[in-house]
């Protein structure tokens, strides 16, 4: 961040397309709305889904899991990309697939937070073998705009375009599967299967998510624009659209911010969706008055 | 013989004549009591998310502290005790749901990232350790003053939960029937939520923000798995977190290439799928069905 003040010295004037016109001066710019906007149509999509599913800690969790990857990629020189989606998807299986406890309480959550606690360990293992500079850390963890290439924006690209396409194809009986589980199971649609492919969807999309927020921040695409949606309407189609459309806008309105102001594009991101997220609860309690 | 051969291999006498080893076993024990005591009621609640949050929060107060030139330990306990009433008006019945979980934890992270811009920032060099520390712990750094804060409050956390430990149970299985009995369900809930934030803020300084939902978690999850019984489960969970604690910390003694929370946290996860395989393997033998 401190570069793209010190270089482009952006100036805000009450001029607007001149002002949207110097936003797309330079090609990090470009890429970081690429990718923002693809990232952006996959999270609102997913995570409208995973709302329903209450998996939000399992996202969060898919998301932290790309942290060691990507630090393990650099440790044994491969690219940080490769890392963050072959982890995501790894974990998204080991939470899948561990056998439910039998009898008693749900036992996932706990599983999910091992999980979590030992993939970041491990990251911060890789790191400190690295014994490269910290700063690397944090742009794992927190994203930014500098780092997104002509290559990460079509990977993130091919990655919209299976998440979607999946979304598609599955996107009908898994909302039955989520709303019913048990009527789904006697029709025959394969429940298990489908949560196990939609949480691998969920690593994907977060490793996706975190080329602009971070593995931290990925909940602010996943969860927020998707929870603004859902307490507006309830309605799939409808709901599903407000989503997408919402992350979408709250993504361009955090990227032009922390292009202008000296504050970084994650704390945009995550206040912006946040407050729409507030405005829209509170809109909601107002009209039931 | 057996005991001078243990101290051999482990170099135990060694080891504690080090200040900063002293001071890591000493704050490492307090704070693992606090985590296990905690953690069982976690898992059995299902409320390892919330704890994530406040674990995850430290991160914004630790940084902010830093940010603003205060105590870090300020930062911590302010930042965790906000979210923990902030969790519990929000929430309906006591227990947050995860939307409004993630909803304000991604927010307060995101409020953690423009501290630590506003901290390096503030630094000639662009310095990010003070971050990298907050994140991952440094719990061979503690100071003597550290660690009779990780004591004070790894007693009050213990005895809070020990004193509760039973209408929370009560509570924690069947809400209803303890609320008509009289139990304070609503307050206990918070009750227990502010121990929690309290044990995350503590052990943020020796495990750092990320890694202590090892601590919380995973002892309760492998106690609940090796015994059924409230009790028996909750001491165990307390035993195996600061079991597994001294184990991490001799480890990284010995080999200095391995940070000490990623070996305490290698070590809990290793205690958990110990207990999975257990848990199962004892009942392929009672019942005589196929393992796994």
């Amino acid at each position: 961040m401190e570069l793209a003040t010190a270089v482009v010295d952006p100036h805000l004037g009450w001029n607007l397309l001149d002002d949207v016109r110097q936003l797309f001066d330079f090609p990090f710019m470009v890429n970081a709305f690429r990718a923002g906007t693809l990232v952006a149509v996959t999270a609102g999509l997913i995570g409208w889904f995973m709302i329903l599913r209450k998996q939000t800690f399992a996202g969060h969790t898919l998301a932290l899991i790309g942290f060691p990857g990507a630090a393990g990629a650099v440790l044994i020189g491969v690219s940080a990309q490769l890392g963050f989606f072959a982890f995501c998807a790894a974990g998204a299986l080991v939470i899948g697939l561990v056998p439910a406890r039998p009898g008693g309480f749900s036992e996932q959550p706990a599983v999910i937070g091992t999980v979590q606690a030992f993939a970041l360990a491990s990251g911060f293992l890789f790191v400190s073998l690295y014994g490269g500079n910290l700063n690397g850390v944090n742009a794992l963890l927190f994203g930014g705009l500098l780092g997104v290439t002509d290559g990460d924006v079509a990977l993130v690209a091919a990655i919209a375009v299976v998440a979607v396409g999946t979304m598609c194809l599955i996107g009908r009986p898994l909302l039955f599967a989520t709303i019913d589980p048990d009527v789904a199971n006697t029709r025959g649609v394969p429940v298990r299967g489908l949560s196990l492919v939609y949480l691998v969807l969920i690593g994907l999309t977060a490793a996706a998510c975190t080329q602009i927020t971070g593995a931290l921040l990925v909940l602010a695409l996943l969860v927020l624009p998707a929870a603004t949606a859902q307490t507006l309407t309830l309605r799939p189609a409808a709901g599903l659209l407000l989503s997408v459309g919402g992350a979408v806008v709250v993504t361009w309105l955090a990227l032009a911010a922390s292009y202008y102001l000296p504050y970084p594009v994650g704390f945009w991101l995550t206040s912006i969706a946040f407050a729409v997220y507030l405005v829209s609860r509170a809109g909601v309690r107002v009209r039931a008055r | 013989m057996c005991e001078s051969v243990l101290a051999d291999v482990f170099a135990v006498g060694d080891m504690l004549s080090q200040p900063f080893m002293r001071n890591a076993f000493v704050a490492g024990t307090a704070i693992a009591l606090a985590s296990g005591l905690v953690g069982y009621f976690l898992v059995l609640r299902s409320q390892v998310f919330s704890a994530d949050a406040l674990s995850h929060v430290t991160f914004t107060g630790a940084l902010a502290a830093l940010a603003f030139g205060v105590d870090v330990r300020v930062g911590l306990f302010a930042s965790v005790i906000a979210v923990a009433v902030l969790l519990s008006v929000l929430a309906r019945e006591g227990r947050a749901d995860d939307v409004v979980v993630g909803s304000v934890f991604v927010w307060i992270l995101g409020l953690g990232v423009l501290f630590l811009s506003l901290f390096t920032a503030s630094r000639a060099a662009s310095n990010s350790a003070g971050g990298v520390a907050a994140l991952f712990g440094s719990i061979f750094g503690l100071d003597d003053s550290a660690v009779l804060t990780a004591l004070v409050v790894g007693a009050i956390v213990s005895a809070a939960m020990l004193t509760m430990a039973r209408p929370l149970l009560f509570a924690s299985l069947d809400e209803g029937v303890a609320l008509a009995q009289g139990v304070r369900v609503r307050a206990i809930s918070v009750a227990f939520l502010l121990a929690v934030g309290l044990t995350a803020a503590e052990a943020a300084q020796a495990v750092g923000a990320l890694l202590l939902l090892g601590l919380l978690a995973t002892p309760g999850a492998a106690a609940l798995r090796l015994t059924s019984r409230p009790f028996r489960a909750f001491l165990l969970s307390a035993a195996l977190a600061v079991g597994c604690t001294w184990l991490g910390l001799i480890a990284s003694y010995h080999v200095p290439k391995l940070p000490p929370s990623f070996s305490i946290v290698a070590a809990l996860t290793a205690a958990y799928v110990g207990a999975v395989v257990v848990d199962h393997l004892r009942r392929s033998w009672r019942f005589g069905r196929p393992a796994l």
